[in-house]
């Protein structure tokens, strides 16, 4: 039996998968580095606890609008609804602060710190001690470093990388710098998760365990899954709605079903016939 | 076979997060502590203690403070001349202006002007870093140079620059002789140094250490750069400062800018490159190394060159330093970048094993 | 009137020296992407040659001309240099091929070190003179539009006109020469230009090789002017605002900022030092480099730099 995971501050929430309602909304969002149109009004929105998947061809822009989302791109034009308040561009802290996390298709990991101290720096926003008391360590601010060791040991079980726990990421297989990754995004306990290709580069084994995990994610805390995927086969099976991009621009947005049988969609994916 | 962790577990998150968690490292920190505090002051002599081992804790301290920002935080510095600078004058300036101001609240004070001034010359890192941060630094550095050679106030209105303080003493009892010296600094030093290191396994030490490895995914995370940066160049400039109010009224006793100079900074960072970045035990790898090895060149050289016949003059002995400095710079960042702490810490590791290969 | 323009003639003349030195730094990092602290000890380590060898040569040889002497110094130091450059390339850049930035700055400051050193103990560490005729008099120029004219020193004017043909020389070389365009190659994209054949390793040698000879027509010019000795490094620390200010990549910001920097020294020392106690070269250009940091890091002319997740 796999051990739950569970916040500290909330009790589990038994979740019977009821979509809310739209927690974040992308308003004709374009984006441009010098001559290069990477975006060209985009919009979309997603439900509270659902799973939505981006798709799209490669360099159709599906993890510049993850930045645009996530504050690391500021976009040219449009603006991101999150929860009621809107911005035309996002700050990447205040982002994480209103609860939003997420994981980078290149793996943008602490390589100079253990497993442990990568996934605490997770916990960062959660820790009240200042300066003075970290450096006394007296009562208090040990205490909380305990308190968030046990959270984030936690999740370790969850995501089984407890051998790991105290070596270097550098010098882990990438499949497991993965998993230390996307453990250190739901260290922040977030409301909203965005997976930027969190199964790339892994074998057959290694997709099911990371599909295990976001279901289980999505599943137990209603966190919202906004995901980057190639793998259809995954996107198809685990996403609630699905989002299509191809160069830029939306061609498709509707349920994976809908989305399957769209013309410009295949189109898109397979090329046209002349 | 000694050095093993075999058998040692830990049942608590407290007892896993210790600094020594081994208890063999535990008895040893002992030993070397009763050691350094009871034993060398009774036997070692007066220039073994003005020559080496009082520039040693000092600059051990002064490289504790430089390996924060430059081996925690990854803020290249070559200003670090300039808050030692600072904290002197800072210090002297609250010592001597204020009639019977003790000496420990003087040192503290110099050490937070040192603060501010490492704040203010700190800001260009919230803008650049690498290379460009290296000259924001540098101009900190030939700043301060000017300012307490030419703006009277700070030097007690000197005509040189050069002012000296005498009459130190701690809770009543003087600091005059080379062994009290000795002890005060100690002791400052392994306060200090167990106030940062646990800073560094803290919660900010991770703030540090991940804007160094990514700061772009640290902003992600929720780590506020700002903060976490300039709170490095806070803490580095105050124990640094507080080691340049030392080593001029401890080790000196009379000073001029020029014992500030920009050969300092240089002197500072190689202590941490030699020494490991990134490692508290590496600032007194690298402090003892730097110390020792001029006095080590200067009996070694001519005994060693004598063999074959060759002389070799004081000017001689100095420039041989220089190379050795830069060739052992050069190797330790091909060879080994995380320097003497990471050999150390290798060899442990073996240790650990020994006498099994694996 | 005059006097403002004599200190803005002084100021563009040290800052031609500068700019000398900047080179240096400019094509080693547009070449290699390593910053070369250790430019200013390469100055002093090729003037420190060519004084020596310029001073031996005729007591080994009894050649009595010192056209002759300078001549055979200055291709002797250029040797030298060169085989400088070859022994750090293989020895040092080779080895760290792929680390960040900071770790090839602290090893050039090791080299630096070392250059130090070895220059010291090879050629000695007394004051040297280097004497390559250059006129020492000054000469008075727009006689008839001030009166006295303005004092402007020949060996200054010679000096900027030697830097002025260096930098047209590398602009040929760079633009017109298959080398020179591999060196292009090279500053834009490593791997692209070695999937292209184009040999890093030699490559670099060559880069750092061409840094030396700046270093030694840089180090002579300055010997000439101020004696060669240890403080000439000093000197090319004062070098690391101007590529600040010019922009790391660019040849002509090297020129242009050492200019500015050379104008802003002597102007802001003649009319701002005065009020604050004086001596503020030390730090000017500096903090001159410090205000642009905040604002536009990238200098004049240098490309914006862009940092991808």
């Amino acid at each position: 039996m796999k051990p739950a995971l569970y916040p500290l501050e909330k009790p589990p929430i038994m979740n019977t998968k009821k979509i809310g309602d739209v927690i974040l909304d992308v308003q004709n969002i374009s984006l441009r580095f010098g001559g290069v149109k990477a975006l060209t009004d985009i919009s979309f929105n997603v439900k509270e606890h659902e799973i939505r998947a981006i798709i799209g061809p490669n360099g159709a822009g599906k993890s510049s609008m993850l930045n645009c989302i996530n504050g690391v791109y500021t976009p040219s034009e449009g603006s991101i609804t999150f929860r009621g308040k809107t911005f035309d561009h996002m700050n990447s802290r205040q982002v994480a602060e209103m609860g939003v996390a997420r994981t980078f298709q290149n793996l943008a990991l602490f390589k100079g710190m253990s497993v442990i101290d990568n996934i605490m720096t997770g916990r960062n926003l959660k820790i009240k001690s200042n300066l003075l008391m970290q450096a006394l360590r007296l009562g208090p601010a040990e205490r909380e470093e305990i308190r968030h060791r046990e959270y984030v040991e936690h999740i370790i079980d969850f995501l089984e990388i407890q051998a790991y726990r105290k070596t270097p990421v550098g010098q882990l297989p990438y499949g497991l710098q993965k998993r230390v990754d996307l453990g250190r995004a739901l260290a922040m306990e977030p409301q909203v998760l965005l997976l930027d290709e969190p199964m790339a580069g892994m074998n057959v084994e290694e997709k099911q365990d990371m599909c295990r995990f976001i279901l289980d994610v999505n599943d137990e805390f209603g966190t919202t899954i906004v995901l980057i995927e190639h793998d259809m086969g995954v996107v198809m099976d685990i996403s609630d709605r699905v989002v299509v991009l191809d160069y830029g621009k939306k061609i498709g947005d509707g349920s994976p079903d809908e989305v399957r049988g769209n013309e410009d969609v295949i189109r898109a994916y397979l090329g046209t016939s002349h | 076979m000694l050095y093993r962790e075999n058998g040692q577990f830990k049942t608590s998150y407290r007892a896993d997060q210790q600094i020594f968690p081994i208890a063999q490292d535990r008895v040893a920190i002992g030993l070397i502590l009763a050691v350094a505090f009871l034993v060398v002051p009774a036997v070692a002599s007066d220039y073994i203690f003005r020559a080496i081992l009082i520039p040693f804790v000092i600059m051990a301290l002064a490289a504790l403070g430089v390996n924060i920002l430059v081996g925690y935080c990854g803020q290249i510095s070559l200003g670090s001349g300039a808050f030692m600078a600072v904290g002197a004058y800072g210090a002297y300036n609250f010592f001597v202006r204020f009639p019977g101001m003790p000496l420990i609240p003087a040192l503290i004070l110099g050490g937070l002007c040192a603060t501010f001034f490492g704040i203010l010359f700190g800001l260009p890192s919230l803008r650049v870093k690498g290379l460009y941060l290296a000259v924001a630094t540098l101009a900190a550095q030939f700043f301060s140079d000017w300012m307490f050679l030419r703006i009277k106030w700070f030097t007690n209105n000197s005509d040189s620059g050069s002012v000296s303080v005498s009459n130190l003493q701690v809770l009543g009892m003087p600091i005059d002789s080379a062994a009290s010296k000795y002890l005060f600094c100690l002791a400052l030093l392994v306060i200090v140094a167990l106030l940062a290191k646990n800073l560094v396994r803290g919660a900010i030490g991770r703030e540090w250490m991940a804007i160094r490895d990514m700061d772009v995914a640290a902003a992600v995370i929720g780590i506020r750069p700002m903060y976490a940066k300039l709170s490095a160049f806070a803490v580095s400039s105050f124990i640094v400062g507080m080691a340049g109010a030392l080593w001029a009224f401890v080790h000196l006793g009379a000073w001029e800018p020029a014992a500030f100079s920009v050969e300092v900074s240089f002197r500072l960072l190689f202590m941490v490159i030699i020494g490991g970045l990134g490692s508290i035990m590496g600032a007194f790898f690298g402090a003892a190394f730097i110390v020792v090895l001029p006095i080590f060149l200067n009996q070694f050289l001519p005994a060693f060159l004598g063999l074959f016949g060759l002389e070799i003059s004081t000017a001689g002995i100095s420039h041989a330093e220089l190379m050795i400095f830069g060739a052992l710079i050069v190797w330790f960042l091909i060879v080994e970048p995380h320097g003497l702490a990471k050999l150390w810490s290798t060899a442990k590791q073996k240790l650990r094993l020994w006498p099994f290969p694996h | 009137m005059a006097f403002f323009l004599e200190t803005l003639i002084g100021g563009l003349m040290a800052g031609m020296l500068y700019s000398l030195v900047a080179l240096g730094f400019v094509l080693i990092y547009k070449a290699s992407g390593v910053f070369n602290f250790a430019q200013g000890a390469m100055v002093l380590f090729a003037a420190l040659a060519m004084a020596r060898f310029a001073e031996w040569i005729p007591k080994w040889t009894g050649i009595t001309s010192p056209i002759v002497a300078n001549l055979a110094a200055f291709i002797i130091a250029g040797a030298i240099m060169f085989v400088v450059a070859w022994v750090i390339e293989k020895l040092v850049l080779r080895h760290l091929v792929n680390q960040e930035g900071a770790t090839l700055l602290m090893a050039t400051l090791g080299i630096t070190y070392f250059l130090e050193g070895l220059g010291q103990t090879m050629f000695g560490s007394d004051i040297y003179k280097i004497d390559v005729g250059m006129p020492k008099d000054p000469i008075f120029m727009l006689e008839s539009m001030f009166q006295g004219g303005i004092l402007v020193n020949k060996e200054d004017v010679i000096a900027a006109a030697i830097a002025a043909a260096l930098v047209a020389l590398l602009s040929v070389f760079f633009q017109k020469t298959s080398t020179g365009r591999a060196l292009r190659a090279v500053a834009d994209d490593h791997q692209a230009a070695q999937s292209i054949g184009i040999p890093l390793n030699r490559i670099w040698v060559i880069v750092w090789c061409v840094a030396g000879v700046v270093a030694l027509v840089a180090g002579m010019i300055w010997g000439s002017k101020l004696g060669v000795q240890f403080s000439l490094t000093t000197v090319a620390l004062r070098a690391l605002p101007v590529v600040i200010l010019g922009g790391l990549t660019s040849v002509p910001g090297a020129i242009i900022g050492g200019l500015i920097i050379g104008v802003g020294e002597k102007l802001s020392e003649v009319y701002l030092g005065p009020f604050v106690g004086g001596g503020i070269e030390i730090w000017f250009a500096y903090v001159l480099a410090l205000v642009f940091l905040l604002f536009r890091p990238q200098g004049l002319f240098g490309e914006k730099i862009i940092d991808r997740v």
